[in-house]
């Protein structure tokens, strides 16, 4: 691909313009306040303290960046192979059933840790399986993946509905969930994590899994930059050609991808079902596959810039709910807009400042030089 | 109950819920075919049937409804056309953000502006669409088999569903017997010929655009007044994305788009029908599956194994100039 644009600083292009394109997605944001006849300012106000006002909403907000670490990872994988999998909330559904299984099964005759990695496993298998047959279907018929997945995430939630339904509910229960799993089902809280810093965690159900999440990010660095198979994805995303010249079998390398990103969405469904209800409840993804596009977006696909961005959005959600109380004009679905608002500023229209910045950096940079050279004179 | 009486109302409510999908679709076709992929179908649905609901209400007119709706889909149209034809930016990311801001900004403005709790107010009888009663329509219904069938099934639907229907035929000429359609459609297949011959890609990527944003409008205006009477919350309930998968089920066609939405439109009526009866010899089917059903079939239609659905060859692709 080419690419008609000047090379530039890496603090530009990884700092400067994301953070130019979230500014103007929360300026849009704010007019969509005002237009509802309300203070923008008061708005961020409220949003910042609920996120960050008291350990307890701090632990909260690192729960739901928990979830978005995740399914932004995911997307990021399928990312750097050129796919788009936008699949993520159909697979972290699915991948539902693993976690339930594990815990249903073990719950009553093993402590968490034993557990847990049963779970993780489960989460993994189920999630990427409900990637595999898109995938395959990419790689060996040659449908399209974003497609499919789309029909996927579909499938996956009559399929989900389902099995709440007939084969997961228990007897005589009217509500879809599974029963509430014992003390072997239940992750324990990051109370100690968060007693370092002072503060408590109260209600909230920040949990191990976040560890897990930190170490899914690391692991996924290692993939892509530093192992044969992260080198052969990022070739494929590069130039399928070259990719294909260079003897990199693609079909192995597609399947391969999507089943790591599922695997990897999947298991953000560790996160509300050990971690926080302690049951498997009927949409329990609840749009965290889709954040995982705007935070992948955001993040530039790498994991030091996904983990932030998924704060980012934890602090959203936490702080968005905080809005919704004290301000009853903004309902959480502000959340959703700014959401569409990051994905259209960040992702499609990425470039539409670069220009404009581009000029102004060279601009800056080149009077940067000129004053030095008249100083050294 | 007779046969006649139990097919005709299942046709009836296949009707009923095939014309926004056709109207849906049928945007869908001529972005795609222009080469610049949509899957914010839902959401420009989503935005028509919202603003149908609040100008018809304040207007107390359909026709003001249909019209706001027709407007507020055309810029949500361009603005995805801005992102994907002038930003040459991703036309899967643009048509998510799409779908995310609509979705959010109608709860939000419908709270804000009406207090009702994700819903517009309810629409009285003027200012919704009302059903037409085709000539004669009473005085056959006495004629053996075709006149119910005139009476209940042809007759008895909305302007707008009669208009949805007119559109396949319309689309086809448009397509396949315009300047503007083999310009259209040219410019989805190789946009590079099309540039050589003096025509401008940008221009007309931005008419097909235009155009899906016209019938989305059109499609969300049918939900709002006429299905319904008024916007809910959520209302196109992922109609977009089954519109989407009738488009490529019709392999980017306009009659078989019609077919394709009625077969969907059908499943879905039949789910709602026979929810808890058992059929014959197959026993009883989990209502699930037949809502999944249009989605399986679009899978598997997509993998090859029913046909194989080829996309226009420069979909997706923005164009760049120089070269």
């Amino acid at each position: 691909m080419s690419t008609p644009y000047a090379k530039l600083p890496g603090w530009v292009e990884y700092g400067l313009i994301p953070l130019v394109n979230l500014v103007v997605a929360f300026a849009v944001a704010g007019l969509v306040v005002l237009l509802v006849g309300e203070s923008p300012l008061e708005a961020a106000y409220h949003m910042i303290n609920g996120a960050f006002g008291r350990g307890e909403y701090i632990g909260f907000t690192l729960y739901y960046a928990t979830t978005f670490i995740f399914t932004g990872l995911a997307v990021a994988v399928a990312f750097h192979a050129g796919l788009f999998n936008i699949g993520g909330e159909g697979q972290a559904y699915v991948a539902g059933i693993g976690v339930a299984l594990a815990c249903l099964w073990l719950d009553r005759i093993m402590p968490w840790y034993v557990v847990f990695p049963v779970a993780i496993l489960g989460a993994g298998l189920f999630g990427a399986a409900w990637a595999f047959l898109p995938g395959w279907f990419q790689a060996k018929r040659g449908s399209h993946i974003v497609i499919t997945t789309i029909m996927f995430n579909f499938i996956a939630a009559s399929l989900m509905n389902y099995m709440l339904n007939r084969v997961m509910k228990p007897l005589g229960s009217m509500s879809l969930e599974t029963r509430t799993f014992d003390a072997g089902g239940q992750l324990p809280k990051l109370d100690w994590l968060m007693s370092i810093f002072g503060l408590s965690v109260g209600t909230s159900p920040f949990n191990v899994t976040f560890l897990l999440a930190l170490a899914a990010a690391f692991g996924v660095w290692v993939l892509i930059w530093r192992t044969r198979l992260g080198y052969e994805m990022r070739t494929m995303g590069h130039s399928p050609q070259a990719a294909r010249y260079a003897g990199i079998k693609e079909a192995r390398i597609i399947i391969i991808t999507m089943m790591i990103s599922g695997a990897l969405a999947g298991m953000m469904a560790l996160n509300p079902i050990m971690g926080e209800t302690y049951r498997m409840q009927l949409d329990f993804v609840q749009g965290a596959g889709f954040v995982g596009i705007a935070v992948a977006l955001m993040g530039r696909s790498h994991p030091a810039g996904i983990i932030p961005a998924a704060v980012l959005f934890g602090v959203l959600y936490q702080g968005g709910a905080e809005i919704a109380f004290e301000m009853p004009s903004i309902s959480r679905d502000m959340i959703v807009i700014i959401q569409g608002l990051v994905i259209l500023f960040a992702g499609a229209l990425e470039h539409m400042f670069r220009p404009a910045i581009t000029r102004a950096v060279l601009a800056f940079s080149g009077r940067g030089r000129a004053d030095a050279a008249v100083k050294g004179a | 109950m007779d046969y006649l009486q139990l097919f005709l109302e299942l046709a009836q409510s296949t009707v009923r819920l095939s014309t926004p999908l056709i109207l849906a679709a049928l945007a869908g076709l001529f972005t795609e075919r222009a080469g610049v992929f949509d899957i914010g179908l839902e959401g420009k649905m989503l935005g028509g049937a919202f603003a149908a609901g609040c100008v018809a209400f304040v207007a107390q007119s359909a026709m003001a409804g249909l019209l706001a709706a027709v407007v507020v889909s055309v810029l949500l149209s361009l603005v995805h056309g801005y992102a994907s034809i002038t930003q040459r930016g991703n036309q899967i990311v643009s048509g998510v953000a799409i779908n995310f801001i609509v979705a959010g900004a109608t709860v939000i403005l419908g709270e804000a502006w009406f207090h009702q709790g994700g819903r517009t107010p309810a629409l009285a009888e003027g200012a919704r669409f009302q059903v037409i009663e085709l000539p004669f329509a009473e005085a056959l219904r006495g004629v053996p088999l075709l006149g119910p069938i005139y009476a209940e099934l042809i007759s008895g639907h909305q302007a707008l569903t009669y208009l949805a229907f007119l559109m396949v035929p319309a689309s086809w000429w448009i397509l396949y017997r315009t300047r503007f359609g083999l310009r259209l459609r040219a410019v989805g297949e190789n946009p590079g010929a099309v540039d050589t011959a003096g025509i401008s890609v940008i221009w007309m990527r931005y008419r097909g655009v235009i155009c899906c944003g016209i019938l989305c409008g059109i499609a969300g205006a049918y939900l709002s007044l006429a299905a319904n009477a008024g916007w809910t919350k959520g209302m196109t309930a992922g109609k977009g994305y089954i519109a989407l998968a009738a488009l490529i089920f019709a392999k980017w066609r306009p009659v078989p788009v019609m077919f394709a939405c009625l077969l969907f439109g059908f499943l879905d009526a039949f789910a709602i029908r026979y929810q808890s009866t058992p059929l014959p010899l197959i026993g009883k089917v989990p209502v699930q599956l037949m809502q999944a059903l249009p989605y399986i079939l679009t899978v598997v239609l997509l993998a090859g194994f029913i046909g194989k659905a080829i996309p226009p060859r420069a979909g997706g692709v923005p164009y760049v100039k120089e070269r």
